[in-house]
């Protein structure tokens, strides 16, 4: 399905395209920035019900959101891919809400980066982290490939997550990088495997994925029945229980 | 300028397990009781039903239940020469906010302590010499006795519904039972769980190599029970969602569904949610305290409850923390060694192994809170001789799986990648077919584990945080690698197709991830002022008619659970206090 600005011959993407090569050019003339996107980015995604809207992504942070995703979680015969899923739609929705404005984070000062074992430390409520995250990682993309994180191939996206969580990217400005891995992987996983209430988790693929039952309630008989047995692979959700 | 209330018998602070015993027991006794709770009424029909309680990601990793820490939080650091910095979030433990406390999402298991903790002190001195005992554990015999508590014990395990099975019935040793468990005088209330298949393999290697598997005692109900008190239990649904949440059945011990709601129905009960306990009041000379000033944190209001008797029934952590804020006793100074109010915080230490098995399926979506095997042949079995290993303190060794919801729990053997097409295939693989082998190990108190009052940083009603410096120390680390070994001695006899070892924690102790909500100490009880903040009824040294109930009564942590004697000796003040009020004055001469 397409989204209603393609229908039109003017997308969301080729805004984004549009836009970013033409600041890239005005600010640097470099003409590597104006390499085409690699195909698969240019695809809008074939399974989704609806097409993807955000209520707090930016269109480039949109476009990392699901080049990240779908490059986490991609596509084969045990699931669909990432944005098919609706992780960065989960993503966007969770750093739009509460969690994302700092609900029950102190945020008093003073601000001192402590040692690890004091955990998070950062002037910024989730929401601010993961923008000012995304940016400094198209930041060491460019640097390093000329190019965004979503304009990347396969490949290099792949090399750019492993340094990333391996803890070999140091962001320029003092960003932990590190940190900054650890609250997208969460995100991640919460977007696959939270209940669909949630926006992630569509048609419950992270549950089928491991045979996980959801918000089943009761299992007293099946205690003793399904003992060292499988137990059926059909999720419930809280929807399907409502 | 804050609203002067009317006069009342008791004011409580906090009303979960601790708070709702002692309501319940002294409105019965004709006392007029306020209580104080900075949390919201939640309830089973309303709050806690399915499906909406099965929510991984509202209650698991937003801590629904839990204390916000937006408007209080702790300041935490590991030793004295580092600067603490707040706890921004919730992580290693997990407080609860709301009526009911911490209550409402445990997992249930309940322990009874014994004399080896009790008496710790007297017993490793009078068998292994003074010197075994480090000069900087402040370790000290706790001035009560098993036998004193055994019938709190037991009015606790029949209040809150737990499933178990006797392993010593008055000096008998029985048959499936814990065999090391102190003498008890009748069998607990229910009998025990239906196993899963991870802790019956557990059991059965456990058995092999000579040790002695039992069933955990698990306040989840095994069939449905109604107390002595006459509140109704319904049987535990194994849902898989017990830790964290509130239960939809009825099945799992807490205050919101047996004193409490009966505390409610007595017309001398008042209970004020909502309400946040800023200070305790003291009369001018100090030596009695008059109430307690809390604000509303619906209107910002700020009120003073005037009381003849207070009691500290917030979560442990807090009540140190009120404790410290209203001035009441010495605060603890480390350098010095003087002062009592904060010492002797402990907590708990613990490893883990993971195993693979091709051919088993062993639902970790399925299972009550406490469907746990537990050997205690390193635990409260004074026959095991530390001396070799030269630790103080103790393990216990289980399995089973508490909370293994998928957001949190997606084993996969070492060496998997994290994401990807290989990534999504382990962890389809392996999510049903992995079962872990844990111990939980003692904590003994140390002279430079303690809390205070942070000179930086303030709460939302702009007092100082309270200030938590701890690390595990060598006696720890030398408990967690006898533990390491032995749990992989048990693991390696099982023959996994994979297998993640234990290895005994090197690192600091940190404040993420979860470890344990098992918080102790800041308030110990004890034989004399000197040594301690409260006397053996847990009434305060300096002001007699004030008590101070929770886990920061204890002396150290051991490897159990600390609901059991939380809940014993609430029921054991609760009679104190029975007595004081017709007696009021200190109930042991300084």
């Amino acid at each position: 399905m397409k989204d209603k600005g393609t229908e039109k011959g003017f997308g969301r993407r080729d805004f984004l395209k549009g836009a970013v090569v033409g600041g890239a050019a005005a600010a640097t003339a470099t003409p590597a920035v104006i390499a085409p996107q690699d195909a698969q980015a240019q695809q809008p995604a074939p399974a989704a019900p609806a097409p993807a809207t955000y209520a707090f992504l930016n269109l480039e942070e949109a476009a990392f959101v699901e080049a990240l995703v779908d490059h986490m979680v991609p596509a084969d015969e045990l699931s669909p891919k990432g944005t098919d899923i609706g992780i960065n739609i989960y993503i966007d929705r969770a750093l739009a809400g509460a969690w994302g404005n700092g609900d029950r984070l102190y945020m008093q000062g003073p601000w001192k980066r402590g040692v690890p074992s004091q955990g998070y430390q950062l002037p910024l409520t989730p929401a601010q982290f993961y923008r000012a995250g995304i940016t400094a990682t198209n930041a060491h993309c460019r640097k390093t490939y000329t190019k965004r994180f979503d304009q990347l191939t396969e490949a290099q996206r792949q090399e750019v997550l492993v340094a990333l969580s391996g803890g070999r990217i140091t962001f320029d400005g003092g960003l932990p990088a590190r940190e900054f891995w650890t609250m997208v992987y969460q995100t991640v996983m919460e977007g696959m495997f939270s209940d669909p209430i949630h926006g992630g988790n569509r048609d419950k693929a992270g549950w089928r994925l491991i045979g996980f039952p959801g918000a089943i309630a009761v299992h007293r008989e099946n205690i003793e029945k399904f003992k060292n047995k499988p137990f059926p692979n059909d999720p419930v959700s809280i929807a399907d229980m409502s | 300028m804050a609203t002067k209330l009317n006069d009342v018998d008791v004011v409580i602070v906090g009303l979960g397990w601790t708070g709702g015993i002692l309501a319940k027991e002294l409105t019965e006794a004709g006392l007029k009781v306020v209580a104080l709770e900075r949390g919201d009424i939640r309830t089973t029909d309303k709050d806690y039903a399915v499906p909406n309680i099965r929510d991984e990601l509202r209650y698991v990793i937003r801590h629904d239940l839990m204390q916000n820490t937006a408007r209080d939080t702790l300041t935490v650091r590991n030793n004295p020469s580092q600067e603490a910095l707040p706890m921004r979030r919730l992580g290693s433990f997990l407080p609860g906010e709301v009526v009911g406390g911490s209550g409402v999402h445990w997992s249930g298991h309940t322990w009874r302590w014994t004399d080896m903790e009790f008496k710790v002190r007297s017993m490793y001195e009078e068998r292994y010499g003074r010197n075994f005992i480090p000069a900087d554990m402040t370790i000290q015999d706790w001035g009560i006795t098993y036998d004193e508590l055994e019938p709190y014990y037991d009015k606790f395990e029949h209040t809150a519904a737990i499933s178990g099975k006797a392993g010593n019935l008055k000096g008998q040793i029985q048959a499936g039972g814990n065999p090391f468990e102190a003498p008890r005088a009748r069998e607990y209330p229910l009998p025990p769980l239906t196993p899963i298949l991870c802790s019956e393999m557990f059991d059965k290697a456990a058995r092999d190599l000579g040790y002695h598997p039992f069933p955990r005692p698990t306040s989840n109900a095994s069939r449905a029970y109604t107390n002595p008190d006459g509140s109704k239990f319904g049987a535990c649904q194994y849902c898989g969602y017990c830790q964290r949440f509130g239960c939809e059945a009825n099945a799992k011990g807490s205050a919101h569904i047996t004193v409490i709601p009966i505390a409610m129905r007595n017309p001398n009960f008042t209970l004020r949610t909502h309400s946040w306990a800023t200070k305790v009041l003291k009369d001018s000379d100090g030596k009695k305290v008059t109430g307690v000033a809390y604000t509303n944190i619906l209107t910002g209001e700020e009120f003073e409850q005037p009381a003849g008797i207070v009691l500290l029934c917030a979560y442990a952590i807090n009540n140190v923390h009120l404790m410290l804020l209203s001035g009441i006793g010495e605060p603890y100074d480390p350098n010095a060694q003087k002062g009592i109010i904060g010492k002797n915080y402990c907590y708990q230490t613990g490893v883990n192994a993971r195993l693979f098995f091709e051919d088993k399926y062993f639902h970790p979506f399925m299972g009550a809170g406490g469907s746990n095997v537990t050997i205690d042949d390193f635990n409260i079995n004074w026959g095991f001789d530390r001396g070799p290993h030269g630790f103080v303190g103790a393990y216990n060794v289980g399995s089973g799986f508490n909370t293994a919801l998928p957001i949190g729990y997606r084993p996969v053997p070492a060496g998997t990648p994290q994401w990807g097409k290989a990534w999504k295939a382990a962890t389809a693989k392996w999510y049903q077919k992995a079962m872990n082998i844990n111990a939980s190990g003692s904590v003994m108190a140390n002279r430079y584990n303690y809390y205070d009052l942070d000179p930086t940083y303030r709460n939302a009603f702009g007092q100082p945080l309270m200030r938590m410096t701890f690390d595990y120390k060598e006696n720890e680390h030398k408990l967690g690698r006898h533990s390491a070994d032995l749990v992989n001695a048990i693991a390696r006899s099982m023959n996994a197709v994979s297998l993640i070892p234990a290895s005994a924690r090197v690192e600091p102790w940190t404040v993420v991830p979860y470890q344990s909500t098992h918080n102790t100490g800041g308030t110990i009880m004890g034989t004399n002022p000197r040594n301690s903040a409260l006397n053996k009824y847990l009434q305060s040294w300096d002001c007699h008619n004030l008590f101070v109930v929770g886990a920061n009564v204890f002396l150290h942590n051991s490897s159990y659970n600390p609901t059991g004697p939380v809940g014993a000796l609430a029921y054991w003040t609760a009679d104190a206090i029975k007595r004081y009020v017709k007696n009021p004055g200190p109930m042991v001469q300084a």
